[in-house]
């Protein structure tokens, strides 16, 4: 463990951070303009070129809020509840392969914080403790209608999680394995996922819709039944931190999705291309392909969100056991034989 | 250096399940169970075993626990509902379970693990591959029981819940 390698991981690690910060920030930005977009409005143009300054604005407005706390008995979850929201969010691009192999400084740098052998399986479980920011932290509310949500939240997320789980199924039993560098590999050579698994890839879309909580499944926020949620006695930087986590978490999820079903940083004629213009600029295309398809996937999240109005929570249950997992597991069984007839 | 974590781990270890027996309310209970999951996942890391950590991490910490710190908000623990158990039945409890315990590590002591040739014979035996055949292959009927125990709970469970209704 040379100190060249410590500095290297800590240079990808703070630009992977940097990077999550960001975008979750103008996904804001975002956010508002698509839905000016799609409702025929402006959006925010007041501060700085085309609203761009806004997410600065936000911050800087969230910071000096007033920071109240309800009558809770529990105030160190009360606070402990938007910070696990927040790490969770963030420490799930460890594993993500950002980009191909460089060149630099007499030394070969993958863009990838760590390359462990069961990548999938950790960003798996690091969704499946993201709950548990907001069941704790509306627990600690001490509000009714917060710990409606997080029951809400907690039940809506167990059960898609397993309809998740089962779709990436068949991706693995293609890969044959479990580290998201090698699934990766395997589509720059083979073809994009997408284009042997369209079922498992629709499952995974509607439950990461699920898993990030964002409509038409953000019953957990549902403003005509239960105020704000489970964030309703939140203020000042306390509600940003969960507000702020929700487009991490969606920018990770369409990371996750680029990466599993579209190749990641693979795009068209690569090997051709490493041949002409070598491996740096060819690494460069690459990371900026995989971000072309995160933006793609972080605007249908909003695309989606200003078309579809939310489910009712028993069409919600329904749609996840009785119509997804049984897909799913469908999938897995075709999957198989199809691998057995074939190969 | 791992010593040291080891020593550190077993302390939020111990620390934390004691604090889920010993504390008052039954929510703080369940967040310290779930803090001693993730120091015993932190112990299977410790073996090298990152497959059973992250699994471990999946099911008891993101699951189990989710639904069990679940029902307890739905049911409302309150310190008045609270019975106090009889002197005789906490002991009993606490009796029958050291019992279990010293069933389990004297079976466990005298057990012979069969993957003893991939030990031997150097292969990564704690990863996934390797993982797979032994537990298809050597451990095949223990496997198929612990599937069907669970898919008989599971039925139970069904069944349960649909008492209401005639069947």
């Amino acid at each position: 463990m040379d100190s060249a390698f410590i500095i290297e991981k800590s240079v990808v690690i703070v630009a992977v951070f940097a990077l999550t910060m960001f975008m979750a920030m103008y996904s804001t930005w975002a956010e508002r303009k698509v839905a000016a977009f799609l409702q025929d409005r402006v959006g925010p143009n007041r501060a700085g070129w085309g609203g761009l300054l806004q997410p600065l604005a936000d911050g800087a407005k969230l910071f000096t809020k007033e920071e109240f706390f309800p009558n809770t008995p529990n105030r160190f979850l009360f606070i402990l509840g938007p910070a696990i929201a927040m790490s969770t969010a963030l420490i799930t691009s460890a594993v993500i392969p950002w980009g191909d192999k460089i060149h630099v400084f007499g030394r070969d740098v993958v863009l990838q914080a760590t390359d462990i052998d069961v990548s999938i399986l950790y960003v798996f479980g690091v969704l499946s403790i993201g709950v548990y920011g907001i069941m704790i932290g509306a627990w600690a509310s001490n509000n009714k209608y917060s710990l409606m949500s997080a029951v809400r939240a907690s039940s809506q997320m167990i059960s898609y999680e397993v309809a998740m789980g089962l779709a990436i199924i068949s991706i693995l039993m293609m890969s044959g394995s479990l580290s998201l560098k090698d699934i990766t590999e395997m589509q720059t050579t083979g073809g994009w996922n997408v284009l042997y698994q369209p079922l498992a890839f629709i499952i995974f879309l509607i439950c990461s819709f699920a898993e990030t909580n964002r409509t038409p499944f953000d019953l957990a926020e549902c403003e005509s039944e239960l105020i704000g949620g489970y964030h309703t006695e939140y203020s000042s930087m306390k509600m940003g931190f969960y507000l702020f986590a929700e487009y991490a978490n969606m920018f990770i999820s369409a990371t996750i999705i680029s990466v599993i079903f579209f190749g990641g940083y693979h795009f068209p004629f690569m090997a051709e291309c490493k041949e002409a213009i070598g491996m740096n600029l060819t690494a460069l295309i690459g990371f900026l392909a995989l971000f072309a398809k995160i933006c793609f996937f972080i605007f249908f999240y909003m695309w989606v969100r200003w078309t579809i109005p939310r489910f009712r929570y028993d069409q919600l249950m329904h749609l996840g056991w009785k119509i997804l997992i049984p897909l799913a597991v469908i999938n897995i069984i075709v999957t198989g034989i199809v691998m057995v007839l074939f190969n | 250096m791992l010593e040291i974590v080891f020593y550190i781990l077993s302390a939020i270890t111990l620390g934390t399940a004691f604090l889920t027996v010993i504390s008052k309310n039954a929510i703080h209970s369940a967040i310290y169970l779930v803090i001693c999951f993730f120091s015993l996942a932190g112990h299977y890391l410790m073996f090298n075993a990152q497959f059973l950590a992250i699994v471990h991490i999946i099911v008891y910490a993101g699951a189990i626990m989710v639904l069990l710190l679940f029902t307890l908000m739905l049911m409302n623990l309150d310190k008045e509902d609270e019975t106090s158990k009889p002197l005789l039945a906490k002991f009993s409890a606490v009796f029958s379970a050291g019992i279990l315990g010293l069933v389990l590590i004297a079976a466990l002591r005298k057990a012979q693990p069969e993957n003893i040739e991939y030990v031997n014979s150097g292969v990564d035996y704690q990863s996934i591959k390797v993982l797979g055949k032994v537990l298809l292959n050597e451990y095949q009927v223990p496997f198929e029981f612990a599937s069907i125990l669970l898919l008989v709970s599971m039925i139970g469970a069904v069944l349960i819940s649909k008492k209401e209704e005639k069947i």
